[in-house]
């Protein structure tokens, strides 16, 4: 138990660090603007006595090491800051759709991770059977298509052609659990497609790993059943790479998420951040990038923690 | 060679067939397009049964067809150069560092592991809103993501063939660095590196697609597949399938690709105990 504690307290750690080197790149990324960000906003016109009180009001004026820590001791209460292209402070603009962007990775996830380990672990048993094939075939194409296909492909066919799902999603407060479900059905559908391609595939390799083990064999020559087999020695064993592979593609979730707002005109965080980038409202960016990034690095360490947990080697070994 | 080929299944055959057709459209842009990349042909989204041309037209009434074979050759071009040069920098590092160890491993495989914290998606995202939406700052935010992945890979390789004996004889008759990277570990990681290519490519490719598909990559009026379905998105609400099809490229040269990549890998991985 101790061991366990101690791998976690480590792995935290390590986690916290990455956090920090991240935020810091983010911040310096944003410091290393050509020019001045000053000048990108007020324009090459403006006077100096403009550009004087800007930079005060950004508090630019202050070394960037101070910036950092208030920037920094500010996300952590909540306080973003304010967005350029429109003066409001940026913690309204995402909690709302923060909770938008939750909702509908959470709702994909749901479909998803039952749905690709059973497909997984059945194309591992029937494997190399027309089923396996037709399964593994469908992954492919679903792994090399980019997301705004899969979406277009069902908007054509179930918003257009049979017009039985809206096209475009619309959110607000108090619509009930089963509107927004429906509302986000398509926009769902698709990234649960693009990420059970990845889900299933990796489940299968990683059962079949495990199936060709010596003491797999040893249990069909003792004559046990097919499905204990699977069931009682293959999955337990399997247990360590599927988690991670649940988890890192739930991380990949983050990053189609983006392209599957922008397609649907999903009011999400994703859709924030790729209008922000266009308008090069960099402290939106720079907030939006801290939370996917957090997000990211979070779902990583988790699928680290977990997959450590679940297989006493990678426990015992550093 | 040819004996590899002829023991190739037809699922590769026909990924070798479409990487190939890609390729001449890409080489040959200018003598297969009827029109101008940029010349406006007719009406705003004529049908496919308009006379003058075979897809019909975009969202400004230009030919669908010139740019869907424009749009080949700019961003599968530029994906190949992107790849190519990730490449070059990944495995440059990758052997540098296993072969000196110590600091300079240290070093440059943590560098790796902070660039790899970050979502690809969002890291392009943060250097495209700083740097803006140039061909330059384009390529290095594709290239970034795609060389760390090649660092790690070709590290790992070339960590195992490092400790091989003949490396240490190379070694011990006084060859110096670059002649150990270059005649003795290269060679050596050739096959999983070339199926690595194919699969480093489709993710380039996919993430300039997705890119310009947000608005971010390469700008109009320049021809490009994931620019072209966001220009012509709107047309689907009218149920005019335009947005499909250069989505549809884009999917065919990946699913090509990875039908290629999926049989080498089988292919190098099944050679072994044979030769053995």
């Amino acid at each position: 138990m101790n061991k366990i504690l101690n791998m976690v307290l480590k792995r935290l750690g390590l986690g916290l660090l990455t956090l920090v080197i991240v935020s810091m790149l983010i911040f310096i990324g944003v410091e290393a603007l050509p020019g001045d960000i000053t000048e990108a906003i007020l324009g090459q016109q403006a006077t100096e006595e403009t550009v004087a009180a800007f930079r005060k009001e950004l508090n630019l004026d202050l070394p960037a090491h101070v910036r950092y820590s208030q920037w920094l001791y500010g996300i952590v209460q909540g306080d973003f800051g304010m967005s350029l292209a429109n003066k409001q402070p940026i913690g309204e603009m995402i909690g709302w759709r923060l909770s938008n962007t939750l909702f509908l990775a959470v709702t994909a996830a749901c479909i998803c991770v039952p749905l690709s380990l059973i497909l997984g672990i059945l194309s591992a048993l029937y494997r190399n059977t027309p089923f396996d094939r037709i399964v593994s075939m469908t992954s492919l194409s679903a792994i090399s298509f980019p997301e705004f296909f899969v979406a277009y492909i069902l908007i054509a066919l179930l918003s257009v052609q049979f017009n039985i799902f809206p096209s475009m999603v619309t959110l607000d407060e108090d619509m009930s659990f089963f509107q927004k479900i429906y509302e986000v059905f398509l926009p769902c559908l698709t990234l649960s497609i693009v990420v059970m391609a990845h889900m299933m595939r990796m489940t299968r390799a990683a059962i079949i790993n495990v199936l060709s083990s010596p003491y797999i064999e040893m249990a069909l020559l003792k004559g046990i059943d097919r499905r204990r087999i699977i069931v009682e020695h293959a999955f337990p064993n399997s247990l360590s790479p599927v988690i991670n592979v649940i988890v890192l593609n739930l991380a990949y979730l983050i990053v189609g998420v983006v392209v599957v707002e922008v397609v649907f005109v999903y009011p999400g965080l994703g859709q924030l951040m790729v209008d922000s980038v266009a308008k090069r409202d960099l402290p939106v960016v720079q907030s939006c990038g801290i939370i996917f990034a957090t997000t990211y690095i979070f779902l990583n360490l988790t699928a680290d923690i977990l997959s450590r947990i679940s297989n006493p080697r990678l426990l015992y070994s550093n | 060679m040819i004996k590899l080929f002829k023991r190739s299944p037809l699922s590769a055959r026909i990924g070798m067939l479409v990487i190939a057709v890609n390729l001449f459209v890409c080489i040959a842009a200018p003598l297969i397009a009827p029109y101008g990349e940029t010349e406006v042909i007719g009406e705003v989204w004529e049908s496919v049964s308009a006379p003058n041309s075979i897809l019909g037209t975009d969202h400004l009434g230009r030919d669908l067809f010139t740019r869907m074979v424009y749009g080949a050759r700019n961003t599968v071009l530029l994906a190949i150069g992107i790849t190519a040069l990730a490449f070059f920098l990944g495995i440059f590092f990758a052997f540098l560092a296993a072969v000196l160890g110590g600091w300079v491993n240290q070093l440059l495989s943590r560098s790796v592991d902070i660039l790899m914290a970050f979502p690809t998606l969002i890291f392009a995202l943060v250097v495209l809103s700083v740097l803006g939406t140039s061909v330059p700052s384009l390529v290095f935010v594709l290239m970034i993501p795609a060389a760390t992945r090649v660092y790690r890979l070709a590290r790992a390789l070339a960590m195992n063939i490092n400790v091989l004996d003949y490396v240490e004889v190379a070694r011990i008759r006084g060859e110096g660095i670059f002649w150990v990277i270059s005649r003795e570990i290269l060679p050596n990681t050739l096959s999983p590196l070339a199926a690595e290519f194919g699969l480093r490519f489709c993710f380039v490719f996919l993430f300039i697609s997705s890119l310009s598909f947000l608005g971010l990559g390469l700008q109009p009026p320049t021809a490009d597949w994931g620019g072209m379905v966001r220009e012509n998105a709107g047309a689907i609400t009218y149920g005019i399938m335009i947005p499909l099809i250069p989505a549809a490229a884009i999917a065919q040269l990946t699913v090509g690709i990875n039908l290629v990549v999926d049989w080498f890998l089988h292919e190098s991985a099944g050679r072994v105990p044979e030769e053995i």
